[in-house]
């Protein structure tokens, strides 16, 4: 008895976002069906991966990061050197010193530094604020300014300053634009309308719904994108089609299952093969939620996960 | 699926005897549609059609039972295909594989990985549920048998890969009494494999070159009267297994076709032999998209948290708040000298903090706040958690008569409420401590 096949189908997709220019852009998004559902039918979907670099460098990282990095001094020669990961389509420059509770780096030294970088990589940039929303605004205008012409996605504009990132990253540079909320759908949906009602087009806008570690809340993450991607299928929820972007590193790399050292428990093992284990876990389940894209932080990681994507898209 | 009303009464005899206390056929039938009441209340109705009734009441997804005593383990029964539409209800379970054909010390290390995992996670204990005892053969018969027995000696739930009946008999008789799964029944092999499976009274597993196959031999195991199955989702490619995992449960779930409705067994180690990230990579996403028992070559701990951590989540009720009780909580055997530290009452939160502070050794008075099951940024940000919430907390809880000591240590995720807090709390010094409880073991020791 041969099994009746019952494929899932829509009528709509989610949006393509472009970011980058020439041959070097990449598309975020584009999905028909759920999550690597290529039985329901066939698409050009990709989910995208990005290398997280640190204006801070490399020296805080795991030694295994490091060694891949060898001897790439500056913050611009360490982008180079990860655009050039194996499975890597983007290249993330996360501006962590810019804290105003950390480093507190000022604007303008940050704008040097993303000059450096879009100078030294070709693949698309995205570029990633401090956390804080006031100096990120600031930020995020000034280097905004500094690439036009790159066509850069910009994470995030949240709800206390979508105004301002959506005014400069998206109308005043024409970059495109993150919309960050905390792992709702319906806080989701209103920045995004928010931001298009401030006259950032649909199809300059990728959404980052919240991100978590595995283990750490992240059944909200799930669920929370699970519906967005029922929505914007299902409903043809134009509001809820934008991709979606998860910035995995940020979150995993400071979990204790990440960083405790050995010392402190030896049957645990090398804290940095932990690391990568739960950046890989943490990517492939925000993949099979409805990411587009992830920004991860490890060589190997990154090997990994893309080459679980194209086994899975054949 | 639910009958509809109309759908059961045309199995009614329509006499309106009025025997199952209803006035008439039809409103029994509604009755019985609602679920107010079981169907044999009509003493009228044949065997036959008490079955027929009872199969289409059924859940879309059998439960399986399999293993013994604390070693029972339940798999399938699930009702929705995303969490959010109402809960998953048994979690994914973990099996490490041993096989005669492997070098003794992979076997070995399998082995010992597969003991090695054991932890608690908020009030979960942490282990390798299953051991997978894989045959191949012309690679030795006793040395497969030497593993079921070696596997025995665990007290590891087993599954019994084997495809050849004769094998599969003899491991039997050795692990009958632990009633393994039988893994599995394929096109050629499928009578005298659900004959064992039958006489031994265990869970047997089906496999197919492809769905279709894989559709065709439950179905006829299910017409021999077998409905203890589980169904391994294949190894021909990582794109072939995932494609079979979904569709296999989306027919059940979504499409009522019950020949699916059984829970599924993926096996990692041979989609990805060798590769341990790509294992939990593999792992990852079957945990997510419905795989009941996950084979892995191997455990280490670097899979194992991030995996059951994330199984965790994915396994929660989501209609279940999980919170626990405000109060103080004396750790490491505090006295009232003993410095307070504030945190929130999720309950995630509470057993990452409080196990942080036991790890440190040094006596806190740990105060959970009623913070509505948040963690602590989202309770802060939901204005639950508050320089005034926690000033509360203190009053009611009569802390300052209870503790003497009046320092107060701050999650550093909310240094921003020092302030407010000093001047609500006239007389406590407020610390503020690191932002991860992972660094309260040195920051205790320290500020000690
Ligand atoms: C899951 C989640 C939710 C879930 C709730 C889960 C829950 N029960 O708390 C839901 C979806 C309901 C939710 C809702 C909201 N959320 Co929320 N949520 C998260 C998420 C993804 C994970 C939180 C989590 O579980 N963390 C794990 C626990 C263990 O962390 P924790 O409690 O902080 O504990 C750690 C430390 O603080 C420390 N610690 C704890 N106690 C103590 C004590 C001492 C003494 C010390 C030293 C250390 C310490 O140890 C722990 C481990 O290191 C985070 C983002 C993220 N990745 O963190 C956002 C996040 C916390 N949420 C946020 C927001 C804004 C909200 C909402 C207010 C959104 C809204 N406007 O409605 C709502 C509030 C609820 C409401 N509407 O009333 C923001 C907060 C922003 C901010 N910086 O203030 C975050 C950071 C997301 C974001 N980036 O925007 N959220
Ligand atoms: S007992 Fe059976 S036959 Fe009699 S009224 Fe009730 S349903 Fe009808």
């Amino acid at each position: 008895m041969p099994f009746k096949r019952t494929p899932q189908t829509f009528n709509s997709s989610i949006k393509t976002v472009k970011i980058g220019t020439g041959d070097h852009a990449v598309e975020l998004g584009g999905a028909t069906t759920f999550p690597f559902y290529t039985f329901d039918s066939q698409s050009n979907w990709v989910p995208k991966i990005g290398v997280e670099v640190s204006d801070l460098g490399v020296g805080h990282w795991p030694a295994g990061i490091r060694e891949y990095y060898d001897c790439a001094g500056s913050v611009a020669e360490i982008a180079r050197k990860a655009s050039q990961v194996k499975g890597a389509d983007f290249v993330c420059l996360h501006f962590e010193g810019a804290d105003p509770n950390g480093h507190d780096r000022s604007a303008e030294e940050c704008v040097q530094i993303a000059c450096e970088v879009a100078e030294a990589v070709e693949v698309p940039l995205v570029i990633a604020g401090s956390k804080n929303t006031e100096k990120d605004a600031h930020l995020f205008e000034k280097i905004a300014r500094a690439l036009h012409g790159r066509n850069a996605l910009f994470l995030s504009a949240k709800e206390e300053n979508y105004k301002a990132v959506g005014a400069a990253v998206g109308l005043a540079y024409g970059h495109k634009v993150g919309a960050e909320s905390s792992v709702d759908i319906n806080l989701a949906k209103q920045l995004n309308i928010l931001l298009n009602q401030l006259g950032v087009s649909t199809e300059s806008i990728v959404m980052d719904p919240g991100s978590a570690a595995a283990g750490y809340g992240f059944e909200y993450l799930v669920s929370t994108m699970d519906r967005v991607r029922s929505a914007a299928l299902s409903q043809n929820d134009a509001m809820l089609q934008m991709p979606i972007i998860t910035p995995v590193s940020f979150e995993t790399w400071n979990v204790k299952e990440s960083v405790l050292p050995e010392e402190d428990m030896p049957q645990w093992g090398p804290a940095e093969e932990r690391g990568v284990h739960m950046e890989v876990v943490t990517a492939v389940a925000c993949l099979a939620s409805g990411s587009d894209a992830v920004i991860l932080r490890h060589p190997r990681s990154i090997e990994t996960v893309s080459s679980l994507i194209r086994a899975l898209l054949g | 699926m639910a009958l509809k009303g109309i759908d059961i009464f045309k199995l009614t005899p329509k006499t309106n005897c009025k025997d199952c206390g209803f006035p008439t056929c039809m409103a029994f039938a509604m009755k019985v549609a609602a679920g107010a009441v079981p169907m044999d209340k009509c003493p009228h109705l044949s065997p036959e059609v008490l079955e027929q009734l009872s199969d289409a009441a059924a859940p879309p997804m059998k439960t399986i039972r399999t293993g013994t005593g604390d070693r029972e383990y339940v798999l399938g029964g699930e009702t929705v295909l995303f969490r959010h539409e109402k809960t998953f209800v048994n979690k994914t379970l973990f099996s490490v594989s041993v096989c005669n054909a492997a070098a003794d010390e992979e076997n070995d290390a399998a082995f010992a990985s597969a003991e090695s995992i054991d932890y608690e996670r908020i009030g979960e204990r942490m282990q390798v549920e299953f051991l997978y005892i894989n045959y191949v053969p012309g690679k030795g018969d006793d040395r497969y048998l030497d593993l079921v027995r070696r596997a025995l000696q665990t007290d590891k739930a087993l599954i019994l890969s084997c495809g050849v009946p004769e094998m599969a008999e003899r491991a039997l008789e050795l692990a009958a009494d632990r009633k393994p799964i039988l893994n599995g029944a394929d096109s050629e092999n499928l009578e005298a494999m659900n004959a064992l499976a039958q006489k031994y009274g265990v869970v047997l597993g089906v496999k197919g070159r492809d769905l279709d196959e894989l559709y065709d031999n439950t179905a006829k195991l299910e017409s021999l009267g077998n409905k203890n199955l589980i169904i391994d989702v294949g190894i021909k490619s990582i794109a072939d297994a995932f494609a079979n995992a979904v569709q296999i449960r989306r027919a059940a779930i979504k499409n009522q076709d019950r020949t699916f409705g059984y829970p599924t067994i993926v096996n990692v180690g041979r989609l990805a032999p060798g590769d341990r990230l790509m294992q939990s990579a593999l792992a990852s996403l079957f945990v997510l998209k419905y795989g009941s028992i996950i084979v892995m070559s191997a455990m280490d701990h670097a899979q194992a948290l991030p995996l059951y951590g994330l199984r965790q989540n994915i396994f929660t009720d989501p209609q279940k708040p999980m919170k626990v009780e405000p109060g103080i909580y004396p750790l490491n055997g505090a006295d009232e000298n003993a410095v307070c530290a504030v945190t929130v009452d999720f309950a995630l939160t509470y057993f990452v903090v409080s196990g942080e502070i036991e790890r440190s050794g040094v006596p806190v008075n740990l105060l959970i706040a009623d913070a509505g099951g948040y963690s602590v940024l989202t309770a802060w940000a939901a204005g639950k958690f508050s320089a005034s919430s926690i000033a509360k907390f203190i009053k009611e809880h009569e802390v300052e008569s209870r503790i003497k000591s009046r320092t107060l240590l701050l999650p550093g995720k909310v240094a921003v409420l020092k302030g407010e807090l000093e001047e609500k709390l006239p007389g406590w010094k407020i610390v503020v401590a690191p932002g991860e409880a992972m660094q309260l073991v040195k920051f205790l020791k320290d500020y000690k």
